[in-house]
Formats: structure tokens, C-alpha cells, sequence
């Protein structure tokens, strides 16, 4: 049963040095302020898991706290670059990064079959492009009724997967609505799950396209509003793209960024403690 | 009226797409010519985006691939997994738009890495839905800037399968689409030869010659004995090109 815990405490106790950790939101729900908590508690060598690293990847990535980064597509959305990815990955700056890279396709999949308490799915595939030689989690399987050769992914079981979400309940039954990417799949194929969400109700009313994580696939929850700024909370409030246009510069030189992790880590961690 | 060569690619690119088709859209320039037809002569164009949302109707243009707009606006939002699973992946697209950083003359496109995949001049972003647009759309539209550095003899890396080296690779891989059909760029439009599957020139835009475009491509590029001409932009589409407004710009 999910514990209704600190943003804090939950960190503390659900992100270990050396976990395959998944901060899952497609564009919406990013949960950058449990992101920002993984930098102040100085994690390292983790293997970090998301389609879209987007901001959050670059900046736990430039703060030195992976070793490895799992992803499908790696940009700043509409803007640019993620500089500092960049700058692990091809100098070793701060630390040597090494990559597992998919297409949105094959990686979705791997979370499905972690979900789906499988040892890997099937799809169709891009047969012919060059990424497969180069990414071992990816194989190719006969269908044993019609012979078809078919692409194979190896399932993906996160030793933790945290998401934001619009709201939970005081028994830590999660709610989320919107673009719902591949939050569900993350959470149901890992073995730890924290959401961070805009707010605990005392009962969740029914909203149009929602999905609900019941309490017994959450771990904790803590309750951080605005935890997924700058990017956003359907409902609640908008993508800041100034923000998103501003992290060029910061992110694309070392000592201005050395200056915004120096900021970030003299703020005090967002969310009060559990009730 | 005067226009820009990137609005007479924006235009060139939306009138290709006709009215009930059902088009996967890539960020940037793709969305921008896929939301101008919609405004046009395609009002019942519809719109699906990787991040889940199926026949949406932005009023501006999203900025990423998964902004609030798209879901506001979306006759429904399903999952990342749904999306490629059961939309793409079976042959429900009429049309995937792209675009990249480099395209060859077999049209395969790469947006991973500009050298060495282990050791790269340039890391780009990386596969997101392209790999599968192309592969499984009915047909695929290239859209992208005409230029040198980025029209190459061979892609350094083919993120994106077009033809492969030669027609007969997609029947042989069990690639079910028909792969690129048309490249819009900002000089001309290039389109596969019948036979060799190649691209050839088969029109090029007001003002611009046969040898500025030969010019800004990387390999020997033929020229179709029937070259047309792009009709310029018209006033309307102009204005609504230029009414098209990014959700959070400046």
C-alpha cells in the first residue's frame, strides 16, 4: 500500500547509487521536482530510463548522477539540443555516459513487456536501419504460426519508476489525465513506483480519459505542487516554453550550468512532509 | 506577394496532402504544413501526433510534440504504446510526415548522428517515431531545407529506411508502406524514379534554376524530363501561413 510520504523521504528511501531509475511524462507530467531531489541527495551511477530525456535528463546528467542513459529521442523539443547529454556523451563530461538508444516504438514496447510481466514484446520494427546492430535489447523472433520475422525487445523492469500526477488520494490511489504517454506501463513494469501529484484529495472525482494507479502498484506518494514545472499539469497549469528557450543557454556552456546546478542546490526541497 | 523560399516549402508541402487523409505529423516544419492544409483545402485532414492524440485541431502550433494543445483539442488521446501499437504499426496512416539532418539519394533519412555512431562529429536527437513512420505509413513525405551539407551521396547513418540502396529493398525487408513518395524542400520538389527508386528532380519553385539546386545536392541528381514549376503561394495561403502562431512564442 502506497505511504503518503515528503518528496524528501521518498527519494531518500526508493533511489538507491547504482539503481535503473525511470522518470516517465511524455512532454506533460514530467516530474522534474523529484528529479531535482534525486541531484540535492547527489545519487550516482545510475541508469536513467526515459523516452524523451528532455530538461530533467540534462540536468541530472550534467549534475553527474548517471552512468548510463536509456532513451528514444533526445532533444530539446521545438528548441535545440540537451547540451549537457551532448557533452557526456561524446567528452565524458562530467562523467562518462554510456547509451542504450531505441526508437519510441521499441522502447514503449519494453515497458509493456516489463508491465506485462513478459520477457520481451513484439513488433514490426524499422527493419533495415542501422540502430538495432547497435542496440543489444533489440532482436529479431519468428512468428511460430505464420513464419513472419518479426522485431523483438527485451522487457525493461526499473528498479524504481517515478511519474507526476495531477492527484491522489490519502491512501496514495493516483490519477492522472491528458497526454498519458507511457506512465502506466513505467509504473506497472517496476519494482518501486513514486508519484509526485499536484495535490491529495480526500476522494478522486472521475475525469474524462483519466488513468488511476491503485494504491497497491504505488510504493509512495508525496505531494509537490508544481512538481512537473516547467512543463505541465493538464488542468492545472501550462508548459513554460519560455523556460524550455532559455535552457539553450544555460545548458549549452559548463559554467553557466555549473551555476544553475549551484542554485539549484542551495534551494530547499519542495513539498511538505506527509501527514 | 512577395514570400520567402521556407514559406513556399511550407506551401508546396500542405497542398500534397488531400482532404479526409489521415496524417502521422512530426514537430516543427511537418506540423506547420499539415495544420496550413488543414486551415486550406484539408478541413478534414486529420491530425495524429506520437504523443496519443488522434484527430486534433491546435489553434496554434504546438511547440513540442505533447503540448496541452494537442490534448485539448483531440477527438481522443490515447497512450504512447497505443499510439504506435495499434494506429501506426497496422497500416491506419495515410500519410507520415518527416523531416532530418541528412537524406540521401535513396531518400533514407538520419537524424542520430552526423559520423561514427560510436565516436560522432554530432550527436542528434535520435529515432523517436520516424523509424516506424517510415516504415509502416501508406506513403511518407520528406520535408526539409534544401541543402548540401544535408543532401549526401549516403546517409551516415539510416535512422529512417527509404529505399535502402535500390527498389527492390523494402519488398525484400516485409516493409509493408511504399516509403518516401515526395521531398518538399525549400528550392524544389525531388520524388523517386519508377524504376530505380532514386530521387529526381520533378519540379523546382519560382525563381529557382535546375543548377541552384544541383548545387545544394550531395550526388548527381537527375532531373525529370517532365519538370514542372511550383505555382507561387497564393495571397490566401500566405496569410494563413503567416497567421499560423507557436503556442508560447515571443
Amino acid at each position: 500500500m502506497a505511504k503518503i510520504v515528503s518528496l524528501r523521504e521518498a527519494v531518500g528511501e526508493l533511489v538507491h547509487d547504482g539503481d535503473t531509475v525511470a522518470l516517465e511524462g511524455f512532454t506533460h507530467l514530467i516530474p522534474f521536482a523529484a528529479g531535482h531531489e534525486i541531484i540535492r541527495q547527489q545519487r550516482r551511477e545510475l541508469t536513467l530510463v526515459r523516452m524523451t530525456p528532455d530538461l530533467i535528463y540534462d540536468q541530472l546528467i550534467g549534475a553527474g548522477c548517471a552512468r548510463k542513459l536509456i532513451f528514444s529521442w533526445g532533444g530539446n523539443p521545438g528548441v535545440g539540443a540537451l547540451y549537457r547529454i551532448r557533452d557526456a556523451i561524446t567528452r565524458g563530461w562530467p562523467a562518462p555516459l554510456a547509451i542504450e538508444e531505441h526508437s519510441h516504438a521499441e522502447l514503449a514496447n519494453r515497458y509493456v513487456a516489463g508491465a506485462a510481466g513478459l520477457p520481451f514484446a513484439v513488433l514490426r520494427g524499422s527493419a533495415g536501419t542501422d540502430l538495432p546492430m547497435h542496440t543489444p535489447a533489440v532482436s529479431i523472433v519468428r512468428c511460430p504460426f505464420t513464419g513472419e520475422e518479426l522485431t523483438a525487445v527485451a522487457a525493461l523492469t526499473p528498479d524504481v519508476t517515478v511519474v507526476h500526477a495531477q492527484r491522489a488520494d490519502r491512501e496514495g490511489n493516483v490519477q492522472l489525465w491528458g497526454i498519458s504517454g507511457v506512465q502506466k506501463e513505467a509504473v506497472l513494469a517496476a519494482r518501486r513506483a513514486l508519484v509526485t501529484v499536484e495535490e491529495l484529495v480526500d476522494e478522486l472525482e472521475p475525469v474524462a480519459g483519466e488513468v488511476v494507479l491503485p494504491r497497491f502498484v504505488v510504493t509512495a506518494v508525496a505531494e509537490v505542487p508544481g512538481g512537473a514545472a516547467p512543463s505541465y499539469a493538464h488542468g492545472y497549469y501550462a508548459r513554460d516554453n519560455t523556460a524550455y528557450r532559455d535552457w539553450q543557454r544555460i545548458s549549452r556552456d559548463r559554467e553557466t550550468f555549473a551555476a544553475w546546478l549551484d542554485e539549484l542546490q542551495k534551494a530547499e526541497a519542495v513539498g511538505e512532509p506527509g501527514e | 506577394m512577395r514570400f520567402t523560399p521556407e514559406e513556399m516549402m511550407t506551401v508546396a508541402a500542405a497542398r500534397g496532402l488531400r482532404d479526409g487523409q489521415v496524417v502521422f505529423v512530426g514537430i516543427d516544419l511537418p506540423s506547420r504544413a499539415a495544420n496550413l492544409a488543414r486551415r486550406l483545402h484539408a478541413p478534414d485532414l486529420v491530425l495524429i501526433y506520437e504523443s496519443g492524440t488522434i484527430d486534433t485541431r491546435p489553434d496554434e502550433l504546438p511547440l513540442s510534440i505533447g503540448d496541452g494543445v494537442l490534448a485539448e483539442t483531440a477527438l481522443s488521446v490515447v497512450s504512447v504504446p497505443e499510439i504506435f501499437n495499434y494506429w501506426l504499426q497496422p497500416g491506419r496512416i495515410d500519410v507520415g510526415f518527416l523531416s532530418g539532418a541528412q537524406l540521401d539519394r535513396f531518400a533514407n533519412l538520419n537524424t542520430t548522428v552526423i559520423g561514427e555512431y560510436a565516436e560522432p562529429d554530432v550527436r542528434l536527437p535520435g529515432s523517436g517515431g520516424a523509424p516506424e513512420i517510415a516504415a509502416s505509413c501508406r506513403e511518407v513525405f520528406v520535408v526539409m531545407r534544401h541543402r548540401r551539407r544535408s543532401f549526401v551521396d549516403r546517409v551516415d547513418f539510416v535512422t529512417s529506411f527509404g529505399y535502402g540502396t535500390g527498389p527492390a529493398d523494402r519488398a525484400l525487408l516485409g516493409l509493408r508502406g511504399a516509403g518516401p513518395v515526395r521531398v518538399i524542400t525549400d528550392l524544389g520538389v525531388l520524388e523517386p524514379h519508377p524504376v530505380s527508386a532514386e530521387l529526381v528532380l520533378t519540379a523546382v519553385h519560382p525563381g529557382v534554376t535546375v543548377e541552384q539546386v544541383r548545387a545544394e545536392t550531395g550526388w548527381t541528381l537527375e532531373v525529370s524530363d517532365e519538370l514542372g514549376r511550383t505555382i507561387p503561394p497564393t495571397e490566401r495561403e500566405l496569410d494563413v501561413l503567416r497567421s499560423l502562431r507557436t503556442v508560447g512564442s515571443p
